[in-house]
């Protein structure tokens, strides 16, 4: 066992009622010794005795496979007779032997049918939706009971936290935003002006660009970018909270960590997510503009008359009263997968992960629905 | 140069910054000893390992294992080395994404790719029995085990591949004292059993008495004295006076002699 020198191949010799183990048993020879255990005659009436006389080494996978040997032989693989060898070798092969399980014995994983297990998977990704959508609604209220709590008592308001995060959150992703919002009304300008040449109506370009982006591109795309950049931190940030067990010690000290951690980050995001939509809107409209002048021989002039003649209030608000509900959907998801959070290191990322995707079908879910809701009302 | 020793340290400079840890450190483990590192807090033991290992590179001085000189090759480049050294980190250090059985599959995998599949589990079963694992701890996951069950899980990766030596940084930190017991136990007995040379770091006075052959103190950036525990409480150094004969020790001494 103690030097790893070459040694003589394994091997095992029948020498009347003993067999003899040759060589060294361990693990590089693993599959040359399984083979030589394959070709053991089974069991004979006369008992047999497993002599160590010769063996050289032997490690760990060498006991396993000294039990494999017994067991085949029909001898009883903890306690096997053996003969010779070096005392302490034996007292360390026993002590081996003892806790040594069957080859066999290791527990496989059941064979899966094809159709029972898509049928299987099917009926858990339904469960688990179901409880992620029971999860979310009860966490929800639970931040607008503390909310409300807080704003009764607005002492209980902690402002450094809140203006910390409208920095993380709003100031910091003005560039981001802004620039996104303009590339995008630059190729929707683009686009209209293409498909509008065709009737000579790329006067419409105007009110195209206008009004998508004043209901529905800057709140939308504001949102989604919020959606993977601060939903991802919050989850990140609480994780690494949790996995510490600050969460813990914040309670045990008797204090509030909904009040303390999602309060504050649900507040900021409220507070900034309109102002970077309105931000977002006048980006793209900006954009379209520079690609309507630049494309369509339109004078500046006429795309700011046409732009204030066109522009009514209502898309203004349409799109604005959205900014509120989506930062809320944000942010609940982003603390609420933090606090999912367990022990690992591996389990931040896939909780990050899940708060992204789930925030971002959020915001574009009831995007959706505000869209049919405002048709119905005829805004 | 010799199989007598498996581990030698000679001379054994290390800084951080302008901080020097250690001042020509010179130390030599056994083969077949348990030999117990202890010292203040702060004077180096874990950098010690960390060094040895080849995780910290020394400032000056020569680390020789089993009679090869490895001073200037980090850890990962040390080949055949590497599978004959275990070594269990402070908090098991166990990968957090893989169950037990995987954690301790993972060096027998790296270091043996082609070996069956049935008998790598089976390799890996029978170290996680071996390091006192009930069998259904085989797949959990680190995160669902307690501390004591972390440094089992711990003890069972690094016994693997069999190593002939083990370096374990307070293995018995955080646990209760009947659990460290047990685990001093476990230790020891595996040690014997498996003829394993241990380089163990520790605060806690019982597993000093009850598992090591021979104890190394450090201080001053030096090893103090290297002896058994009865040359080592001889010493007229005030902190080895306090910490061997103040009231933990006399009483760690005493339930020995029990
Ligand atoms: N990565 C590092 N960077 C800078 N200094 C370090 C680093 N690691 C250790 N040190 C310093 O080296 C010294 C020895 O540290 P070490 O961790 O070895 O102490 P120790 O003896 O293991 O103490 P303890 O008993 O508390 O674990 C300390 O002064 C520490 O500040
Ligand atoms: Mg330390």
């Amino acid at each position: 066992m103690s030097h790893r020198s070459e040694s003589p191949p394994p091997a095992l010799l029948r020498e009347g009622d003993r067999i003899a183990l040759i060589g060294s048993w361990t693990l590089e020879r693993a599959a040359r010794i399984r083979a030589e255990i394959e070709r053991m005659p089974r069991p004979s009436e006369s008992p047999l005795r497993l002599s160590l006389e010769r063996l050289e080494r032997m490690d760990s996978a060498g006991a396993i496979l000294l039990a494999e040997l017994a067991s085949r032989l029909g001898l009883d693989p903890r306690h096997p007779p053996l003969e010779g060898g070096d005392p302490a070798l034996v007292h360390w092969l026993q002590h081996m032997l003892a806790a040594c399980k069957p080859i066999a014995e290791a527990p496989r994983l059941p064979g899966r049918d094809p159709a029972t297990w898509l049928l299987a998977h099917v009926g858990r990704a339904t469960l688990a939706i179901l409880r992620h959508a029971r999860e979310l609604l009860g966490f929800f209220g639970l931040t607008v009971i503390t909310l409300l709590r807080v704003l009764v008592r607005p002492s209980r308001l902690r402002l450094t936290p809140i203006a910390h995060h409208i920095e993380q959150v709003g100031i910091d992703a003005v560039p981001l935003v802004g620039l996104l919002s303009f590339l995008v009304g630059a190729v929707i300008a683009f686009l209209g002006a293409t498909v509008l040449k065709e009737f000579a109506a790329e006067v419409y370009t105007v009110e195209l660009v206008s009004f998508s982006f004043l209901r529905e591109f800057g709140v939308l795309l504001a949102a989604i970018l919020l959606a993977g950049r601060t939903a991802s931190a919050f989850t990140a940030q609480i994780g690494a909270m949790k996995s510490h067990e600050e969460i813990d010690a914040m309670r045990v000290l008797g204090l509030d960590p909904v009040e303390l951690l999602v309060i504050p980050r649900l507040l900021a995001l409220v507070l900034v997510l309109p102002m970077l939509a309105f931000l977002a809107a006048l980006a793209g409209i900006v954009g379209g503009a520079i690609v309507a002048v630049m494309s369509l021989e339109m004078s500046p002039a006429l795309f700011v008359v046409r732009f204030w003649d066109t522009l009514e209030l209502r898309h203004v608000w349409v799109g604005l009263i959205k900014a509120p509900v989506f930062a809320l959907i944000i942010a609940v998801i982003g603390c609420l997968q933090g606090f999912k959070v367990t022990g690992s290191a591996e389990s931040v990322g896939e909780r990050t992960t899940s708060s992204v995707v789930q925030a971002i079908f959020l915001v574009i879910l009831f995007d959706a629905l505000f869209a049919v809701f405002f048709m119905e009302i005829g805004m | 140069m010799s199989a007598e020793h498996v581990v030698e340290v000679e001379g054994l400079i290390t800084r951080f910054g302008t901080v020097e840890v250690h001042r020509g450190l010179s130390l030599r483990l056994r083969r077949g000893e348990i030999l117990g590192v202890v010292g203040g807090s702060g004077t180096g033991k874990s950098v010690l390992m960390r060094t040895i290992l080849g995780l910290k590179r020394p400032d000056a001085g020569r680390i020789v294992l089993f009679g090869e000189e490895v001073t200037d090759r980090p850890a990962g480049t040390r080949g055949l080395l590497e599978q004959r050294i275990g070594v269990l980190f402070q908090d098991g250090a166990l990968f957090s994404s893989l169950t037990v059985l995987e954690n301790v599959l993972v060096p027998i995998r790296e270091f043996h790719p082609d070996l069956d599949d049935d008998l790598a589990r089976c390799l890996a079963r029978l170290k996680i029995a071996i390091a006192g694992l009930q069998e259904d701890a085989a797949g959990k996951y680190p995160s669902e085990l307690s501390g004591g069950m972390r440094k089992r899980a711990g003890l069972a990766r690094a016994l693997a591949l069999d190593p002939e030596v083990l370096f374990l940084d307070e293995p018995t930190a955080g646990l209760d004292p009947i659990t460290a017991g047990a685990f001093d136990e476990l230790v020891r007995t595996l040690a014997k059993a498996l003829r394993l040379t241990v380089f163990l770091i520790t605060h806690d006075l019982d597993t000093l008495y009850r598992v090591c052959d021979r104890v190394a103190v450090l201080g001053e950036g030096k090893v103090l004295i290297v002896g058994t525990l009865e040359e080592v409480e001889a010493h007229p150094n005030p902190w080895i006076q306090r910490y061997f004969l103040g009231p933990r020790g006399r009483a760690a001494a005493r339930a020995r002699m029990a």
